[in-house]
């Protein structure tokens, strides 16, 4: 016969785990709320953070852009597209930069490679779409999305400068 | 006028279709929120926020889900035997439905004042589980086959229990009635004079029972997400597996009520001198509703073999041994009488 753990079997009948449950709930219950109320509350985003890619312009209003193709090369996931041709000035620029942003795997490799900063992955993570077509990113779109990320850009590259 | 909706047989018929219509269309609309209630309460638990967005506080949630439901199409699977596939969601929400005639919301507050109340509520509640075997069977495929042997096997082992406890609370009225229980319990000590006293132990057995009755968590193994998927509503999609939900729910709101009504004293007021009345029944209905939703956010799910278990070797013992004990202090009038309080003879 074995010995009866007699507290063990108090705290079983008293349901003992449960009050101390029910007690550990109601301190969670009344505790403040770790969602974010997402649309209206965002998160905090690193400097670092990769999100939708844009092509960037000097203050000038020239691309930055002088299609070296760099990105395109260490690209992973093929994603880049580039064709490039002299302009009439006789500067080299790209005449296509096409991204498809549903085989690109947000590795920041690109943003890593270009020596002009012209490709970079901005703060902007909502970029969902209706069609898959127009994740097909080219040139224009790229460029829009400079000019509308500009600012954020910018700093984040600025704050993030000291540590590459 | 009165003597018409007393008197002829036409007159108490609307009377009754009226009361009924009135108890279902509160318990559905109530349902609502109660729904969202569970979600919000688990939620907060969690630390999380819960439906939020549609209507105020997301208030609105449960019509939105409603109207997801019917506008869905229905799929039955080809191998399902139809008739038997369409009978099971009508019947797991119609007798959930139908005990409600007898609970008592307020004196004499009550669409049907039978003597049998209680045998009526055991005998409509345990067909409730023809609902869940009819579509684990109906539905001709493996998975809500099993949940509903798993389901059946488990409502029947603790509707035992339940049905001992609830004789404890018989003898020591000497009726069926379900307002005699209830004015049984008047007292001059408010919420002392209730049966959750004398009868404690009880209480909590008829809680836990309760929980695996309705298929709630920690009992919830008939739709085990991680094993079963949704056990034997597997097979069922749009408004068929609405009515599984409407009924599971009404079940939990119906265990709910039929605690307050044995144990807590129905419309009594719990302290002595405030005045009875519906609004006690409708918080009691509420708190235990609360519990309901508590357990299910505080507490990992029981194995199979722990509940057959907990079933059969612990509660069935203890709510057997609490009857005999329960006969001998009532007839002999131990503690004062305090379990003999008979409402009707003695």
């Amino acid at each position: 016969m074995t010995a009866i753990d007699w507290t063990r079997a108090t705290k079983y009948f008293l349901l003992w785990d449960f009050l101390v449950g029910f007690k550990l709930g109601m301190k969670y219950f009344v505790r403040p709320k770790a969602t974010l109320n997402y649309p209206h509350e965002k998160g905090y985003l690193s400097p670092r953070f990769r999100g939708e890619h844009a092509l960037r312009r000097y203050p000038s209003g020239e691309e930055r852009c002088i299609a070296c193709k760099l990105c395109e090369a260490i690209c992973p996931a093929q994603a880049i597209t580039i064709d490039a041709e002299p302009r009439e000035d006789g500067s080299r620029r790209t005449v296509r930069y096409d991204i498809d942003m549903t085989k690109c795997i947000y590795c920041g490799y690109c943003q890593e490679a270009c020596p002009v900063d012209a490709i970079v992955e901005g703060p902007n993570f909502e970029f969902a779409t209706e069609t898959r077509e127009e994740l097909f990113y080219d040139k224009e779109k790229l460029l829009e999305n400079g000019a509308i990320w500009e600012a954020e850009i910018a700093r984040n590259l600025e704050l993030d400068a000291p540590y590459r | 006028m009165a003597d018409f909706f007393y008197n002829t047989n036409l007159g108490i018929f609307l009377l009754v279709t009226l009361e009924s219509l009135l108890v279902i269309v509160l318990l559905l609309v109530a349902l609502a929120f109660l729904m969202y209630a569970d979600r919000k309460i688990w939620a907060a638990v969690q630390m999380r926020r819960g439906p939020n967005i549609v209507g105020v506080f997301g208030l609105l949630q449960s019509f939105a889900d409603f109207i997801k439901y019917i506008v869905k199409e229905i799929v039955v699977p080809a191998g399902a035997d139809k008739p038997v596939y369409f009978l099971a969601p009508m019947i797991s929400l119609i007798f959930p439905l139908i005990v409600w005639a007898v609970i008592p919301f307020n004196d004499g507050w009550v669409v049907s004042n039978m003597n049998v109340g209680i045998l009526y509520i055991l005998a409509a509640s345990s067909l409730v589980v023809y609902g869940v075997i009819m579509g684990g069977w109906a539905s001709n495929s493996k998975y809500p086959f099993l949940g509903a042997l798993r389901s059946a096997a488990q409502m029947i082992s603790y509707e035992v229990s339940i049905g001992f406890i609830i004789i404890g609370v018989i003898l020591s009225t000497g009726s069926l009635n379900l307002s005699d229980i209830v004015r049984a319990q008047d007292g001059n000590y408010g919420i002392f004079s209730w049966y959750w006293l004398p009868q404690l132990p009880m209480v909590v057995l008829f809680f836990v029972s309760a929980l695996a009755e309705t298929n709630r968590p920690p009992f919830d193994l008939p739709e085990a997400e991680s094993e079963l998927v949704a056990g034997y509503q597997v097979e069922y999609s749009s408004t068929p597996f609405l009515l599984f939900m409407i009924g599971e729910l009404t079940e939990v709101v119906f265990m709910c009520a039929l605690i307050s009504v044995l144990f807590f004293g129905g419309w009594l007021s719990p302290i002595p001198g405030l005045p009875d009345g519906i609004l006690w029944m409708i918080a009691k209905i509420a708190f235990f509703f609360f519990l309901f939703a508590m357990v299910k956010a505080i507490t990992p799910r029981y194995r199979y073999d722990q509940l057959m278990r907990l079933g059969w070797k612990v509660f069935l013992p203890m709510s057997l041994g609490w009857v005999v004990f329960v006969a001998f202090a009532a007839q002999f009038g131990w503690f004062g009488g305090a379990y003999a309080r008979w409402a009707v003879g003695g």
